[in-house]
């Protein structure tokens, strides 16, 4: 085992701060329940209950083994870590904290941003765990997304919350190699958000298409969402905790004044809505007509984004940063679905992997200080060179004891009866799907 | 080709992390970090492409 570094001083907050800051993190699930809901409405009506049941194994699963283990590992502001020393220079790389949460016995009484953190890190595993859910929809078992969950909660998130937020060698690129601030990160873009869609990217690549997706005919098969009216009504439950989770993250992380608040939220809101109308312009130029679903998933991708950076750009540079996740979006969905076979419902890749990485590459070119858009560079080429293979590794790992993909009989009746014995919507009559004629 | 790839790409993060390590100076230490992120970029696409369906597949 690594030397620990002993614990620093947590940051102090007054106690009104830390109430405002609780308050906060109370209603950021709200952006949990968003993403479930879209999710599930993107799939298809024979496996509805099993997705919406599936968030929520998931996230139990995630909080449990987050409490258990993922905590110690992802650590919390000022508490002591592990470290590795190289060329005179301390690489902290992860948590040293005690398993079962109990981090919360340590911390005390104190109003500071200890339990805070941990409690955002808590919060934020849960979101991380649900994405690749939404990616596997229609042939995910449920028992592999909760292995998948456990594996992101245990070692993948705590990893990267650690590097980014909790003093890891990722937030201390400023202080050990002048590059800007560090990596900067207040609302999870990278850690949430670019850690659940690359292992939403390693779920599709293990478990494949959804069948007659691809057929021999060789062109891409639609297969629409079956409630608009679930997606876009978790477009709007996601806007409410994101506005708590960016704001919180901001004072936690950044340690924002409670006045820069009102900024924050205004620049989530514009980032969001720009994508939407980008997104919404780019659909009806290419559609004839504005795809909700594509819509939803730019205003997603907007949000995502606004993540890393929200707490230092101006409303202006908000517009931008939302206006290029809205115009990528669709694209980017056409793109992965035409020309790379990959077979995502939710498009949480594009949603949450791409817009969570240029979101943290706005946060570089946007900031005032100097070596920022490296440090950035650096946090991204972490995510994918090292985040990316460890993850795909591991579920092809799983993949051998857990199979991801249920088996063809499964697969033609629905996930819902296949795997609950009822369906979503037992009055509903199911109809067979053309490709299994 | 899908496993060849998933291998490049922790190479290009080691010559990120090199990078930080070996040059002091601004300038050589961004070129450096830039070519691991290419060296990732190169890796990914390799990846990508060993794992596109070949024509006639509809399933795994």
């Amino acid at each position: 085992m690594t030397p620990v570094i002993p614990a620093a001083a947590a940051p102090e907050m007054s106690e009104a701060v830390f109430a405002f800051t609780l308050l906060l993190l109370l209603v950021s699930p709200l952006a949990i329940a968003g993403v479930a809901l879209t999710n599930t409405g993107l799939g298809r009506s024979r496996s509805a209950a099993q997705a919406m049941f599936g968030n929520l194994a998931i996230v139990a699963v995630a909080a449990i083994v987050f409490a258990v283990l993922g905590s110690a590992i992802a650590g919390q502001p000022g508490a002591p870590s592990h470290a590795i020393h190289i060329a005179g220079t301390t690489w902290n790389w992860s948590g040293s904290g005690p398993l079962l949460l109990g981090a919360f016995r340590s911390s005390g009484a104190a109003f500071n941003a200890s339990p805070l953190g941990l409690l955002f890190e808590f919060l934020a595993v849960a979101l991380a765990a649900l994405i690749p859910w939404g990616t596997g929809a229609d042939r995910f078992r449920l028992a592999a997304g909760c292995a998948c969950a456990a594996i992101i909660a245990g070692l993948v998130f705590p990893l990267a919350a650690h590097w980014s937020w909790c003093g890891g060698w990722l937030a201390q690129l400023g202080a050990n190699f002048g590059l800007g601030a560090g990596f900067l990160d207040n609302g999870g873009a990278g850690s949430i958000h670019a850690v659940g869609g690359l292992a939403a990217l390693a779920v599709v690549w293990i478990t494949g298409p959804r069948k007659g997706k691809f057929p021999k005919e060789g062109f891409s098969m639609a297969m629409p969402s079956h409630n608009a009216v679930y997606v876009l009504f978790g477009c709007l439950l996601s806007l409410v905790g994101w506005l708590a989770w960016n704001a919180a993250g901001a004072i936690l992380w950044f340690h924002a004044p409670l006045a820069a608040l009102p900024e924050i939220a205004i620049n989530t809101v514009l980032s969001a809505a720009i994508a939407l109308v980008a997104t919404c312009t780019v659909t009806r130029y290419r559609f004839g007509k504005p795809d909700a679903s594509m819509c939803a998933n730019g205003w997603m991708a907007g949000l995502v984004a606004s993540s890393a950076c929200v707490a230092i750009v101006t409303p202006t540079e908000a517009l931008v940063v939302g206006l290029v996740a809205g115009i990528a979006t669709p694209l980017l969905v056409e793109l992965f679905e035409l020309a790379l076979s990959i077979d995502d419902p939710s498009g949480a890749i594009t949603v949450h992997a791409i817009a969570g990485i240029w979101g943290l590459l706005a946060a570089g070119l946007f900031a005032p200080q100097s070596g920022q858009l490296l440090a950035q560079l650096v946090g991204i080429g972490t995510l994918l060179g090292l985040v990316l293979p460890v993850v795909y590794l591991l579920f092809a790992v799983l993949n051998r004891m857990v199979p991801f993909r249920v088996d063809p009989d499964g697969e033609r009746i629905g996930m819902d009866l296949h795997e609950l014995g009822g369906g979503a919507y037992p009055e509903f009559v199911i109809h067979r799907d053309d490709s299994y004629r | 080709m899908k496993y060849a790839g998933l291998l490049v790409l922790p190479a290009g993060f080691f010559l990120i992390v090199a990078a930080l390590i070996m040059f002091p100076d601004p300038t050589r230490r961004a070129v450096f970090v830039v070519c691991g992120l290419a060296v990732e970029a190169l890796g990914l696409g390799v990846a990508v492409r060993g794992h596109i369906l070949p024509r006639g597949e509809s399933n795994p």
